[in-house]
C-alpha cells in the first residue's frame, strides 16, 4: 500500500473494487489511486455506477468483492475512523428543510463532533463563501434549488475534512449556478483531496487535476484532461451543418466512418482519416443541403464516445 | 454525545410541523373530553368515567406517537438526508436515541394533558400520580421505539397505513373502551401479552384502587422489558437496514 510514501502519498486507493445488484455489476473492479490534494473525477453517464463507488468509499454500502482505502483506512474493516476523515455531498440536496442554513451547518458539525466555537467560526466563513450569509436565518425549504446546493456543499466542508466527496454537486443547476459551485470547489483545489464524480465533461474539463471514464462499472480511461484529449490527438473531427439529414442517410455513412454523432443542426464525424469529398459526395445526392463543413479540436466528449461507443448526455 | 445535535434537529423538525403538533396534543386531549361527555350522557352507571378514561386515552394518544415517530424516521430514510447522516461517525444507537427522545417531551406532554383535564373533569386519584406517571411514561416511550421499528420496516405510505391498524389494534387489545376480562377469550390472552394493556391496567388499579409499585410491578416489568426488546431490535434493524 502507497499510503505514507513521502512526497507521493495517497488520499484514496481501491483495490478491485466491485458491487452487485443482483445479477447487474454496478462497479466491476476498479482500480484507482488518488493522491492527496487531488482533486479527481470520475466522469460518466447516468448508471456508470460512479454513485455506488462513493457510496462504497463513504461506508454506506459494502463492496461485493475488493476493498478500499481513504487515507490509509480500510472502509471495511475500519469505518468508523473513515467516516471521522470524510465528508460527502450528496447526489440529492441532502438538508433538513424545516431548519435554517446556519442550523443545518450546526447539525453537520455537531453530529461530527465540532465545538460550538469551531461551527460557529467555520460556519461563517463557509456562509459567506457560498453567498448565503444574509440568509442564514431562513428556513431553507424557502431556498432555490442552487441556493439549496450550495449550503449542501458548505454543509459538507464545516467539519473540514481531509477528503471530500462531490456527487454530482451541480445537476440540475442552471448554467450561471452551475458556475458558480464551480468557483467555490476551485477554491478547494490543492486544499483537501476531493472525488468529484459528474456527467458533465465541462464541469470534468475545468475543475479535475485527473480524469477517470467510467462506464458500465468499469474504468474506460483514466489521465488528465489534456491526456485524454491528446489520446485521440491523431482523430481528426469534421462539423457538418446541414439540412435534409434524414437517420438513414447518418446510418449510411456509418458505414464508411463508423463514428459519426447527430447534432442539434447536423453531423459530427471523427476518424484518423476524413476525406471531405467523399464525405460531401456521399451526401449531396442523398438531398442533404450542406450549409457549412468545418474541423474541431477533440473534446472529452469525443474521448468519451471514442471509448466507449455512447453519447454521455442521452 | 454527537447525537444530542440530530435530537435537537429532529425536536425542531416536529416542533415545526404544525399539523402533526395540533394532533399529537389535540387527539388525547379531544378523546378525554368526547369520550367523558359521552360517559356522562349514558348516565351513572356507564363505564366511562373519568378515572377509567385517562389511562386509556394516554395510551391512545402514544399510538398517535408511534405513528407520527414513524413517518419522521421513515421520511428522512427515504430522503437524502439521512444518507448523509450516515456518513458521520455515529453508531446505530446514536441514530435511534436521536429520533426517540424528541418524543418524550411530547409523551410527558400527552401524560400532563390527560391527567390535567382530567382532574378538570373530576378525575380520582387515591394511588400515587408520580407511579402512575411513571408507568406511562414508560408506555410512552415503549410506542415510541416501536416507531422506529416500522419507520425502518415501512415507506411512509406504508407507515400510514400499517400504523392505523396498530391504533385500531391497541384501542382493541389495550382494553382503552372495554375492559379485557368482560372481552375475555383469545382476545384476552393477546392483550394481556401485549404492553398496552398492562399500562392501562397498572395505572387504572393505582388511581381507582391506590395500589403501590409492588402491586403493579409486573405490569410495570412487563411494560419495560418491551420497552427495552423494541429498543434493541430497532438499533438492530437499523443496523441491517442502512449498510446495504
Amino acid at each position: 500500500m502507497s499510503y505514507g510514501t513521502t512526497g507521493n502519498r495517497f488520499a484514496i486507493q481501491t483495490f478491485s473494487l466491485s458491487r452487485k445488484f443482483g445479477d447487474l455489476v454496478a462497479v466491476d473492479g476498479i482500480d484507482l489511486s488518488i493522491k492527496e490534494g487531488e482533486l479527481f473525477s470520475l466522469l460518466g453517464p447516468n448508471g456508470a455506477g460512479k454513485t455506488t463507488a462513493i457510496k462504497m468509499l463513504c461506508c454506506l454500502l459494502r463492496p461485493s468483492s475488493g476493498t478500499a482505502t481513504v487515507m490509509g483506512r480500510d472502509i471495511h474493516e475500519d469505518p468508523m475512523t473513515v467516516k471521522q476523515i470524510i465528508d460527502v455531498s450528496p447526489q440529492e440536496t441532502a438538508i433538513a428543510e424545516h431548519l435554517n442554513a446556519w442550523e443545518n451547518l450546526r447539525l453537520i458539525g455537531g453530529i461530527r463532533g465540532l465545538s460550538k466555537e469551531e461551527v460557529k467560526k467555520r460556519s461563517e466563513e463557509l456562509l459567506e463563501m457560498v453567498g448565503l450569509a444574509k440568509r442564514a436565518k431562513e428556513q431553507v425549504r424557502k431556498f432555490s434549488g442552487g441556493m439549496k446546493r450550495r449550503l449542501s456543499i458548505a454543509m459538507a466542508l464545516v467539519s473540514d475534512p481531509q477528503v471530500l466527496f462531490l456527487d454530482e454537486p451541480t445537476l440540475g443547476l442552471d448554467p450561471q449556478s452551475r458556475r458558480g459551485i464551480w468557483e467555490h470547489i476551485a477554491e478547494l483545489k490543492g486544499k483537501k483531496t476531493i472525488l468529484l464524480t459528474t456527467h458533465y465533461l465541462e464541469e470534468a474539463d475545468a475543475l479535475a487535476d485527473r480524469i477517470a471514464i467510467i462506464d458500465e462499472g468499469k474504468i474506460a480511461a483514466l489521465g488528465t484532461p489534456q491526456e485524454l484529449k491528446d489520446s485521440i490527438s491523431d482523430m481528426q473531427v469534421m462539423v457538418v451543418r446541414a439540412k435534409n439529414l434524414p437517420p438513414d442517410v447518418i446510418e449510411g455513412l456509418k458505414e464508411i466512418y463508423p463514428e459519426v454523432k447527430a447534432t442539434e443542426d447536423g453531423i459530427e464525424i471523427r476518424a484518423k482519416e476524413l476525406s471531405f469529398y467523399e464525405i460531401v459526395d456521399y451526401l449531396r445526392p442523398r438531398g442533404v443541403a450542406i450549409q457549412s463543413t468545418s474541423l474541431k479540436q477533440p473534446t472529452l466528449d469525443d474521448v468519451f464516445l471514442h471509448l466507449t461507443g455512447k453519447e454521455l448526455r442521452e | 454525545m454527537r447525537f444530542v445535535e440530530l435530537a435537537i434537529r429532529n425536536f425542531k423538525e416536529m416542533w415545526r410541523d404544525p399539523i402533526s403538533m395540533g394532533l399529537e396534543i389535540g387527539i388525547p386531549a379531544g378523546f378525554l373530553v368526547i369520550f367523558w361527555a359521552l360517559g356522562r350522557s349514558m348516565g351513572d352507571e356507564s363505564f366511562l368515567t373519568t378515572t377509567m378514561l385517562v389511562p386509556g386515552i394516554a395510551v391512545f394518544g402514544f399510538a398517535f406517537l408511534l405513528m407520527f415517530s414513524a413517518m419522521m424516521l421513515s421520511r428522512d430514510r427515504e430522503g437524502a438526508l439521512l444518507s448523509r447522516l450516515l456518513t458521520a461517525p455515529l453508531k446505530p444507537r446514536d441514530f435511534i436515541l436521536s429520533y426517540s427522545l424528541p418524543y418524550i417531551p411530547m409523551v410527558i406532554l400527552q401524560i400532563a394533558l390527560c391527567f390535567g383535564i382530567g382532574a378538570l373533569l373530576g378525575l380520582e386519584m387515591p394511588g400515587n400520580a408520580g407511579l402512575a406517571f411513571l408507568v406511562l411514561l414508560v408506555m410512552g416511550i415503549c410506542c415510541v421505539e416501536l416507531g422506529m421499528i416500522l419507520g425502518l420496516l415501512f415507506n411512509v405510505n406504508q407507515v400510514s397505513g400499517v400504523g392505523s391498524v396498530i391504533i385500531t389494534l391497541v384501542a382493541l387489545l389495550g382494553g382503552i373502551w372495554i375492559d379485557l376480562e368482560v372481552i375475555g377469550g383469545v382476545f384476552y390472552s393477546i392483550g394481556n401479552a401485549l404492553p398496552f394493556a398492562h399500562a392501562i391496567g397498572g395505572v387504572r388499579d393505582v388511581m381507582v384502587h391506590g395500589a403501590g409499585f409492588s402491586d403493579i410491578a409486573l405490569d410495570f416489568y412487563w411494560v419495560l422489558g418491551y420497552t427495552l426488546v423494541f429498543f434493541v431490535l430497532g438499533i438492530f434493524l437499523f443496523r441491517r437496514r442502512m449498510v446495504e
